[in-house]
């Protein structure tokens, strides 16, 4: 296990399982994961809901999220079973982590640009196309304009 | 015939002037002002458009459930391409159609 993704998968449970199957099966899926090293940092039900189209004749699903971090084989297991499963119409997986970095990294930018505009006095919108840390050559060129 | 009526439609344009072959197309009489887009996302600084946000992508795909496009939205690219995957997320759990009905 050199990293430790991230996951959120999200499957729909057949409305018409009893309650206590469809919570066994939760528990089930849920301990799939954690023997195989995989850790379920969140785990909600998204309620049941109206399906945008039908599947296998069913117009509404009881929507279920898991969050997932491990080393991606515990997921391969985890789609197995649910494939497996006929109470599980449809499911989804998709690996957040990369996606998360890149909005934290993007949130920086902004926050790095805002904070430099603030020192810059409002303007140099037109000069600031590099030198993040020379703060110093950017007045000058200021009190020379 | 056809480089005729575009002609006619030209000179209607803008009148007494010759045209002015190869400049930026403008509109005769009124000026046609279109309100500058900004990219929504932008505005609202969002870094990450979550395909269960139903609410949210529900305003993305008008009656066809078709992607809006960028002309339309005015998102910028970086947010459309985010945009465009979430819905197709969405679409695939059954959160948003594929096609209308």
């Amino acid at each position: 296990m050199a990293e430790k993704r991230v996951y959120e998968v999200v499957f729909i449970i057949d409305p018409d399982t009893p309650e206590e199957d469809s919570a066994r099966l939760v528990e089930n899926l849920q301990n799939i994961v954690t023997e195989r090293g995989g850790a379920i940092t969140r785990s909600e039900s998204m309620g049941r809901r109206t399906l945008a189209y039908r599947v296998g004749r069913k117009t509404e699903g009881n929507y279920w999220l898991f969050e997932i971090e491990g080393s991606g084989s515990e997921i391969a297991e985890l789609e197995r079973r649910m494939r497996v499963a006929d109470a599980v119409m449809r499911y989804l997986t998709v690996r957040v982590d990369e996606e998360r970095q890149r909005a934290e990294k993007l949130k920086e930018r902004r926050a790095r640009k805002a904070s430099k505009r603030q020192s810059a006095g409002g303007r140099g919108g037109a000069t600031a196309g590099g030198a993040a840390f020379a703060p110093a050559p950017v007045e000058e060129e200021e009190a020379g304009a | 015939m056809s480089r005729n009526m575009r002609d006619d439609r030209e000179r209607g344009g803008d009148e007494g002037r010759p045209g002015g072959g190869g400049g930026p197309h403008r509109g005769g009489g009124g000026r046609r002002f279109r309100r500058r887009k900004v990219c929504r996302f932008c505005l609202d600084k969002v870094d990450l458009i979550d395909f269960k946000d139903v609410k949210l992508l529900q305003g993305y795909v008008p009656e066809r459930s078709k992607i809006m496009p960028r002309r339309i939205s005015g998102s910028c690219a970086p947010h459309q391409r985010m945009l465009a995957e979430a819905i197709k997320r969405a679409r695939n759990i059954a959160l948003l159609p594929y096609a209308a009905d």
